[in-house]
């Protein structure tokens, strides 16, 4: 009976569920001739954007040294652009190499003056106090955020503005209880020069700056080239917080400035997370220097779901595990390892979840993928995905418009794909999932574990011995068990292998930050 | 067909056959369907729950949510008067705005079916009625029965019953089967048509999720029209993640079976923003054609008011005081 299956069409889902060929044969329930009930409408959701004036933004942006802007427009400069619209939201200064020494010099100063001298409560102080202005200016920091990077307000409201105030409340509570730590020494090294990505702007400046201040060290932070002004304004919010100056410094600028802090003399720690490729560049830098390095790279992870799993809740977390962020995350789950047994079930759910996907602007507090950070980033996609064809995996994503400027990619998934694919090798930094299976647990372990990387890894399963076992056989830095893609500053984060070294939060993360 | 049947593990329509053809396959049928993990259903429903549903999207699903009532007493205190007062209330519930739809039933206890079917005549509201001796439904089978057949004979168009979660709760799945399947036959008029039947898990008593997504196979094998949360006598009763678990599986049903099941979460929904959380629910889990009064609705007897204020508040851009809406 043609009543019962009347497709709406809302998102385009229509077609997605349909090798399921099951519904065609419905119709024994709709009696429904006695209901006065009339005909249904699409549920479509009207616009709802979150509203871009809770952000000031200025025109042009100098770096933030010593506890003052410099002024903008001194020397070179560059422009940060929405990727949803390729709008150009600022002018931002190219920091020079003079610029880095500043810097570097400012951060020397406030830690032999002031910082290193400071009782741990007192440091706690400054870092409670901009946890809390985080917390107040969260809306204006969610927007900035979204606009800069093109993440869906939904994650960087309900994501990354919450971790980034519970990483710097974390790490307020050590400041004063580092010798309970356990650690080497409490003692600061100095100056941090901190190299962070586009992916997370605000919450891995909260990982790299918040263990620092609270150890006692001082920084020069440079944010990436396409999302610097989360962090210009969170320096800002320094300034609101009275921290004294110098303790906080960011420049801002691309590849060059980057290098130019990393090779910084004054400088004791680096701190970098990024591409494998570039964290190799900075290895070899501070080889034979007494700089202490961590590095957080690249990723594969494998998101292995056993035939015992929870299937509804494992397509969620494959779901969440590569198209968080749109798949701009280096732990993505971005192989998808799923017992034969189950295999035709969970791609069969998982292709219809992925048809309810709402792609698009990243302000409407309804989308759920938003736009691809940069240009270079999807030529880069698309460069990759395309190689999946080529080796003939299966590509397939649902129908879904995308915006017709700006940067954009669908959610995509290859089927067929083996260890022996470009896709289920090298880390694509996307919305693309590489679908492979498996017979048993010890052959899922053994495609797990062979990769170059070893950050992060999933293991879904109703049985928890195998979670455990599980656990103990995968290389890499974090498993999760029936979840993926959760953070939690007592955790600590880090990689095996090329995915780097050094661990970020929890207790470990201030070992990073001592002598 | 039985490809890509996404839940009980590959159960096609024979398969189900088989399920329920003895105790020992009927348990390891409810038991061999896919566990649920409560902290990602759980997540999945919050996260569901920050949709954001405005203008012309809000007042589509406020006139859905009206259409979706049914209109709700069962206390001890019920007389007739205040049974005519709330079918009156179900047929125009804004007496100010002839535009505003009607909502989908009366639900009353049995004695009551008459009062109700008398005012509400053919004026498309259906008269629901309890049955089974709810809420707790410890009565005999006989008894059980009797009340059916007598809530139907006074004309009621929908028997809610209640299940035995006692039976279920110790592993008797062969008779919380049995009883579903027998009252179904006691809603059957002697014209052949038959009293639509929902089937209330009273969720607050099954306590877990798997027993959620067993009791909702269970009961749809066993013939069930709707599968409802709770009585409303029991905290916690309806909640946005048992619902989750009922919208998936009667999805999963149809996928299986081709058959289309309701889903009714009853109790404790009292405003128009939980109201349209579980549309929202709805349209993302099960579809959009469960988006109807014939598939979809709320046990509810305050919300009603508030879907009104929201409505006049959308039509008129101002809030009413609640003395603009009627009380029953």
């Amino acid at each position: 009976m043609a009543e019962n299956k009347v497709s709406t069409g809302s998102t385009g889902e229509s077609g997605s569920t349909g090798e399921s060929g099951s519904t065609g044969e419905s119709g024994t329930t709709g009696e429904s001739g006695t209901h006065a009930l009339d005909a249904r409408t699409a549920f479509e959701y009207a616009p709802a954007p979150e509203s871009r004036a809770v952000v000031d933004l200025r025109s042009s942006y100098g770096l933030f040294i010593d506890g003052e802007f410099t002024a903008p427009g001194a020397g070179s400069s560059f422009k940060t652009v929405s990727p949803a619209t390729e709008e150009v939201l600022a002018e931002v200064t190219e920091a020079s190499a003079e610029d880095v020494d500043a810097a570097v010099k400012a951060a020397r100063r406030a830690y032999d003056k002031v910082w290193s001298r400071m009782p741990g409560r007192e440091r706690a102080k400054y870092l409670y106090r901009i946890a809390r202005i985080v917390q107040e200016r969260s809306r204006e920091l969610a927007v900035l955020e979204s606009l800069d990077n093109g993440k869906p307000i939904r994650e960087s409201r309900d994501v990354d503005v919450p971790l980034v105030a519970s990483w710097f409340f974390y790490y307020a509570g050590w400041a004063d209880k580092l010798e309970y730590a356990g650690l080497r020494s409490t003692q600061p090294l100095g100056v941090a020069a901190q190299v962070i990505p586009w992916n997370f702007p605000l919450m891995m400046l909260a990982w790299k700056i918040a263990p620092a201040l609270a150890a006692g060290n001082t920084v020069v932070l440079k944010p990436a080239e396409t999302t610097p002004l989360t962090a210009l304004l969170f320096a800002e919010i320094c300034q609101q917080a009275d921290l004294p100056p110098g303790v906080v410094n960011i420049v801002t600028g691309a590849g060059e400035t980057g290098k130019a802090l990393v090779a910084h003399p004054g400088v004791d720690k680096v701190a970098f997370t990024g591409s494998t490729e570039v964290g190799r560049a900075i290895a070899k830098a501070v080889a034979g220097t007494e700089k202490r390095v961590t590095l957080e790279l690249g990723g594969k992870a494998a998101n292995i779901v056993f035939d015992d799993a929870p299937v509804d809740q494992a397509v969620e977390g494959i779901v969440n595990g590569i198209f968080f962020n749109q798949g701009h995350v280096c732990c993505a789950g971005s192989r998808l390892l799923v017992q034969e047994s189950v295999a035709e079930e969970v791609l069969h759910s998982l292709k219809r979840r992925m048809a309810t996907l709402r792609v698009g602007d990243p302000l409407d507090k309804n989308t759920d993928i938003g736009a691809i950070n940069s240009r270079d980033q999807l030529e880069k996609i698309h460069e990759l995905s395309d190689t999946g064809d080529a080796e003939g995996a299966e590509r397939w994503a649902p129908q879904c418009e995308l915006p017709s400027t700006g940067f954009w990619f669908p959610p995509t998934i290859f089927t067929g794909v083996t260890q022996a694919h470009r896709i289920a090798r090298e880390e694509i930094f996307g919305p693309v999932l590489s679908v492979l299976t498996f017979r048993t647990p010890a052959e899922a372990v053994e495609k797990a574990n062979n990769t170059p990387f070893g950050l992060s890894a999933g293991v879904w399963s109703d049985k928890g011995s195998r979670i455990l076992w599980m656990a103990d056989q995968l290389r890499a830095g974090v498993v999760w068990a029936n979840t993926f893609n959760r953070f939690d500053p007592a955790s600590p984060f880090g990689g095996y292998k090329e995915s780097g070294y050094g661990r970020e939060g929890g207790r470990h993360g201030l070992e990073a930050y001592v002598r | 067909m039985t490809t890509a049947v996404s839940a009980g593990n590959g159960a096609g329509s024979g398969d189900l056959a088989e399920a329920t053809s003895s105790e020992a396959s009927l348990r390891r049928f409810l038991h061999g369907l896919p566990g649920v993990d409560q902290v990602g259903a759980e997540a999945r429903a919050a996260m569901l729950g920050t949709r954001s549903i405005k203008t012309t999207a809000k007042e589509l699903a406020i006139d859905l949510a009206i259409r979706m009532v049914d209109l709700t007493t069962l206390e001890g205190q019920d007389t007739p008067g205040k049974v005519r007062a709330l079918s009156s209330k179900a047929m125009r519930p804004d007496p100010a705005d002839p535009s505003c739809p009607q909502v989908a039933a009366v639900c009353v206890y049995p004695d009551m079916v008459p009062f109700a079917r008398e005012t509400l005549g053919d004026s498309g509201v259906h008269v629901a009625s309890v049955a089974t001796a709810f809420p707790s439904g410890r009565a005999s089978m006989a008894v059980r029965l009797a009340d059916t057949r007598d809530a139907v004979e006074a004309g009621a168009d929908e028997v809610d019953m209640v299940i035995d979660r006692g039976a279920f709760l110790s592993g008797r799945y062969q008779q919380v089967f049995d009883e579903i399947v027998a009252v179904r036959e006691a809603c059957a008029r002697p014209d052949g048509t038959a009293a639509h039947l929902k089937v209330i898990f009273e969720t607050g008593e099954l306590a877990t999720y798997d027993n959620v997504r067993r009791a909702s196979w269970l009961a749809m094998m066993a013939g069930a029209d709707f599968i409802k949360t709770s009585t409303g006598k029991v905290s916690p009763a309806a909640t946005l993640p048992v619902t989750l678990v009922m919208l998936e599986a009667v999805r999963d049903f149809r996928e299986a079976t081709g058959q289309m099941v309701g889903v009714k979460p009853a109790g404790g929904i009292r405003t128009s923003k939980d109201a349209i959380k579980y549309l929202v629910m709805v349209n993302e889990v099960a579809g959009p054609d469960w988006l109807d009064p014939v598939w979809f609705r709320f046990g509810a007897s305050s919300l009603l008011n508030d879907l009104l204020m929201q409505r006049t508040k959308m039509k008129t851009g101002r809030y009413s005081g609640p003395d603009y809406f009627t009380l029953d």
